[in-house]
């Protein structure tokens, strides 16, 4: 089917392309990224190695991959999306048997040169493949039950196998993130109703399957959830994490401690300093001002991004953005309320600051696909 | 599928969800940043204490004990560089390699190893472990020297207690020792020195009782540490203070000859100041060298020590408590005196023994010693002069003077387990035994023996507050860092001067008449002349009996059935200085035995030295000139029966 432009719109072709580049977003994220290589480099001790150079180099790959998939027409993307949703599936089903076993968990595929996560990569694959289905489906089934069923399926797949990994965090990820484009795509809002409401009942079963049998979560996850609900019960344990790293946001107060002056990270008080809870390195350095820009400027490149999706009528495109604006939102949002004590420890990097050569590209990518979706919308 | 008409159908309603969306993103935005303000703003004070306490560890640095002196300024407790071998595994690698490396250098007995290993496993990988301690200069040396090929092993100096005249001075000066759960107990509020692993603290003798003033305070590092607990750097340091260096009253020279003149006995020594009160000599036989508890005693050692008869660990002079014997005359003659129930010159008849009711209590003269006068009295030691004394005035006036004297008191020296004797009374026999008290009791205790005790200290402030008419107080401390503490001056005890003066004639009797029990022990040197009393206390009340019927002598029984010899003297009779007592376990008769123990004793202080040997008895010449040709070598212990 060939690409026939709405009437009275014109879709920008050719080099002049570049002109129609979100470029508010992308001077967004390449100011997140310096954060994040600044970070790095913080704790590092001063030190280029072995984070932040890296992260640039990565950061400089992804704006470029940004950039080339950007210049692709949506329309291309959109013919990819159900074979990428069934690569990634395929990769998710390969990782159960091939995978690298880090931190009691099977999540990547060693590609000699990049270990991939394909549980990442799946995260876009399947906001494209439910943008797909609903850029097809006709506006008027969009509620019927029997066409409610494919995306809970599309959805509920590559969910399940992440969760065998076993990785909560990224499986709530797929989940909600699946659930905001099938939101913004008009499914009535009871279904969502009784899918909290399901999901309640499943927290319950699963919170009362602990010590028995059945046990359906690791040992380790029940104990970051009671740890969660009460840190000080277990401060040198599992608690540790949360305990450490409110202390360090809060010992930063109003201005900071100085760059590179954090204790806390510095005499390595703070877990996984450079991934998950970098957050609390910045909060500890720069102290509110640090951390409130911070959040400042991510809730920038979320609006930015909403705003392109309620300006789109491309319904394909629209929902991209749409899903994929969600989906950063939801990782930094998490990961925040994380090292705040707001949330369970679920293991969510900080998007474009935590140090992770998949979490980059993927992210740059999408924000790739979201820019594509906005050079090529009619206008 | 018509996607001209989407935009018309599906742009509004993305539009409102997509707001919505917007709008909770926002609000979830807005929850994170409050708990940011939350965080940062509001507890921002809690949270930098606590991130400080996770940062800053206080680490004490121990504080150099003071050190321990006798009164000329020679060591009895000193801080000896102990040089020890820690291993730091991170920068070791392969332990067990390791110490092969240093096994070529000094020896590591295989206990020792096994010890290191396990240790080296428990702890983290960058807290040194000690690998051997009091090595010697050259062994340490020798490691210094090959450090550059020993990596992680480190040569280090720290500071432990040695005592350099290990035996003489054991029981005063005590020793120290790592503190323990019952030591951190009996503390209200621990000194936090205390939790240092490996610290020492006085664990008897000076050191343990003056353990305040010797310990010093802590100084204190400040250091930052990282989240396993390992040193990044010192911010600040106060330097602690070190203890109080104390100086005895002991002269050391006096100290090691009374402990040559007891070996081989289990006997103590108490040489005395009677102007100062200053103890010149306190020695109990046999010692034992307080450097192995440093070092950590081993458990064939410890049994050793606890299960000899002579009980080497028991400071005898301060708290063995015994019958005094004839020793405790002195007493008993100036309770009678100063009561006024008898004069200094009435006489006493002696047939050689002396009927209470239907119990007869026997002279150990069997024959009797005739009239006797207080002088006779007590220089023949005569035991109806003293029944009678004692029948005359009544226990509870016997034991206040005694008490006067310095007998059944406390006598608060730096030291542990000090006895206070005992001085019964009728109250005390009626609320103890629940007994009422016999003439008979008073009799015993006419003679030094039944219920009285005293300790050979005492016995030596009696002898001293006799021989001066003070109340003289013992000292054991003279100065503390350098500075003297002035003897207080003694207040006159309140007795009749006459009836003092009587009393020491028939102490100079003793030994300087004829006949007199401690004549043989005489000092020729009449400047030097020495006044005293010899006793024998029988260990047990039945042996009367057996003397009576004669069953057995003195030397046909078990040595630990025999009776205790005692002495008491005082020097010069004219001007006295110094006052002594010596008491033998078991060991016979007080004249023969303790009698000249005391004298050397006194001769040694009064010259300071060894006397030239025209001080001694023209009979006991040769004696002593054969010991002095053996000294420094200690007279081997007898073989006594220690059955």
């Amino acid at each position: 089917m060939s690409f026939v432009p709405p009437p009275g719109s014109r879709i920008p072709s050719g080099p002049a392309k570049i002109l129609y580049f979100h470029w508010g977003i992308a001077v967004l994220l390449a100011a997140v990224s310096c954060v994040g290589f600044l970070m790095l480099f913080s704790v590092a001790d001063g030190s280029l190695e072995p984070w932040s150079q890296r992260q640039m180099m990565r950061f400089g790959a992804g704006f470029a991959l940004m950039l080339v998939v950007a210049m692709i027409n949506i329309r291309f993307w959109r013919s990819l999306a159900i074979p990428s949703y069934l690569g990634s599936l395929a990769l998710l089903v390969a990782v159960e048997f091939i995978g690298e076993v880090g931190m009691g968990a099977q999540r990547w595929i060693d590609l000699g040169f990049f270990q991939l996560q394909p549980s990442e990569v799946m995260k876009i694959a399947l906001v494209l493949v439910l943008a797909r289905y609903y850029d097809w489906l006709d506006p008027e089934k969009v509620s019927r039950p029997l066409w409610v069923i494919p995306p809970v399926i599309l959805t509920l797949l590559p969910m399940g196998l992440v969760l065998m990994q076993p990785d909560l965090g990224t499986a709530l990820l797929l989940g909600i993130g699946a659930a905001v484009v099938m939101f913004l795509a008009g499914v009535s809002l009871w279904y969502f109703g009784t899918a909290a409401l399901a999901a309640c009942a499943v927290v319950f079963t699963v919170m009362t399957s602990q010590g028995t049998d059945w046990q359906l979560l690791k040992d380790y996850q029940f104990r970051r959830i009671s740890t969660f609900l009460d840190p000080s019960s277990d401060p040198l344990g599992a608690g540790y994490h949360i305990t450490q790293s409110t202390i360090a946001m809060g010992s930063g107060g109003l201005t900071g401690r100085g760059f590179m002056q954090g204790t806390q990270s510095r005499l390595n008080f703070l877990p996984e300093k450079h991934t998950d809870f970098i957050f609390t390195t910045l909060s500890e350095e720069f102290g509110f001002v640090g951390s409130i820009s911070l959040l400042g400027l991510y809730t920038l490149i979320i609006a930015l991004g909403t705003l392109s999706a309620l300006t789109n009528r491309d319904r394909f495109g629209s929902l991209v953005t749409g899903g994929i604006t969600a989906t950063f939102f939801l990782y930094f949002a998490i990961n925040m309320a994380m090292v705040m004590g707001l949330a369970p420890v679920v293991g969510v990097p900080l998007p474009l600051v935590s140090y992770g050569g998949s979490a980059m590209l993927v992210l740059m990518g999408a924000f790739g696909l979201l820019q594509s979706a906005h050079v090529h919308k009619p206008r | 599928m018509s996607r001209q008409q989407f935009p018309k159908k599906d742009g509004p309603r993305i539009s409102r969800r997509g707001l919505l969306l917007l709008g909770g993103q926002l609000g979830v935005v807005g929850v994170l940043g409050w708990r940011m303000r939350q965080l940062q703003v509001e507890n921002s004070e809690r949270y930098r204490l606590l991130a400080e306490e996770n940062r800053i560890n206080m680490r004490l640095i121990p504080p150099a004990r003071g050190l321990i002196f006798d009164r000329e300024g020679r060591a009895l407790a000193v801080n000896r560089q102990n040089y020890r071998i820690v291993m730091i595994r991170e920068q070791a690698g392969d332990p067990e390699e390791a110490l092969n490396r240093l096994a070529s250098l000094i020896e590591i007995p295989e206990a020792q190893r096994a010890r290191v290993l396990k240790e080296v496993r428990q702890k983290s990988a960058f807290v040194p472990v000690t690998v051997a301690e009091h090595l010697n200069y050259t062994e340490f040396a020798r490691v210094s020297a090959n450090s550059p090929a020993l990596p992680g092993i480190i040569p280090e100096v720290g500071l432990s207690r040695f005592y350099p005249e290990r035996e003489a001075t054991s029981h005063l000066v005590g020793y120290v020792g790592p503190v323990s759960e019952k030591d951190l107990k009996e503390q209200e509020d621990p000194d936090p020195l205390l939790q240092i692993p490996r610290f020492q603290i006085g664990k008897t003798g000076v050191e343990k009782l003056d353990e305040g003033k010797l310990r010093g305070h802590a100084g204190l590092s400040r250091i930052e540490v990282n989240s396993v607990g390992r040193v990044m750097r010192e911010l600040d340091r106060t330097e602690g203070t070190a203890g109080a260096n104390l100086q005895l009253t002991i002269d050391l020279d006096l100290q090691n000859f009374a402990l040559q003149r007891l070996a081989g006995q289990s006997a103590a020594a108490v040489v005395m100041d009677v102007h100062t009160g200053d103890l010149m000599a306190m020695a109990s036989a046999p010692g034992f060298d307080p450097n192995l508890f440093v070092f950590g005693i081993s458990s064939t050692n410890w049994n050793g020590l606890l299960n000899d008869p002579y009980r080497p660990l028991s400071n005898k002079s301060v708290s063995g408590a015994y019958p005094p014997g004839s020793t405790f005359k002195m007493t008993v003659a100036l309770a009678a005196l100063a009561d006024g129930a008898a004069t200094v010159n009435e006489t006493v008849f002696c047939p050689g023994y002396m009927e209470v009711g239907n119990r007869r209590f026997h002279c150990w003269r069997r024959g009797g010693h005739g009239h006797m006068n207080l002088h006779d009295g007590l220089k023949n030691s005569c035991d109806v002069y003293f029944y009678e004394m004692a029948r005359r005035v009544g226990i509870d006036k016997i034991s206040a003077m005694a008490n006067r004297l310095g007998i059944g008191v406390r006598h608060d020296l730096p030291l542990p387990a000090i006895s206070e004797g005992l001085t019964p009374t009728r109250d005390w026999k009626q609320r103890t035994q629940n007994q009422s008290w016999l003439v008979g009791d008073s009799i015993n205790a006419g003679i030094g023996q039944g219920y009285v005790l005293a300790t050979p200290l005492q016995l030596a402030v009696m002898s001293a507050r006799v021989a001066t008419g003070r109340a003289v107080v013992p000292r054991l401390v003279r100065g503390v860092d350098s500075k003297l503490i002035a003897p207080e001056e003694a207040p006159d005890i309140g007795l009749d001067p006459r009836h003092l003066a009587a009393v020491r004639g028939g102490m100079n009797a003793v030994v300087n008449e004829r006949h007199g029990t401690g004549w043989r022990s005489r000092i020729e040197d009449d400047s030097l002349a020495m006044a005293g009393k010899s006793g024998t206390s029988q260990v047990r009340q039945i042996s009367a009996e057996e003397r009576r019927l004669g069953v057995f002598r003195n030397e046909d029984l078990p040595w630990n059935r025999r009776d205790h010899a005692l002495f008491v003297a005082y020097a010069p009779v004219q001007a006295p200085r110094f006052a002594v007592s010596v008491i033998v376990e078991h060991g016979g008769g007080g004249s023969s035995v303790c009698a000249p123990i005391c004298r050397d004793l006194l001769l040694q202080a009064l010259y300071k030295g060894p006397p030239p040997l025209s001080a001694y008895p023209a009979s006991d010449r040769d004696e002593i000139e054969q010991r002095r040709a053996l000294q420094p070598e200690a007279p081997a212990r007898p073989a006594h029966d220690r059955a």
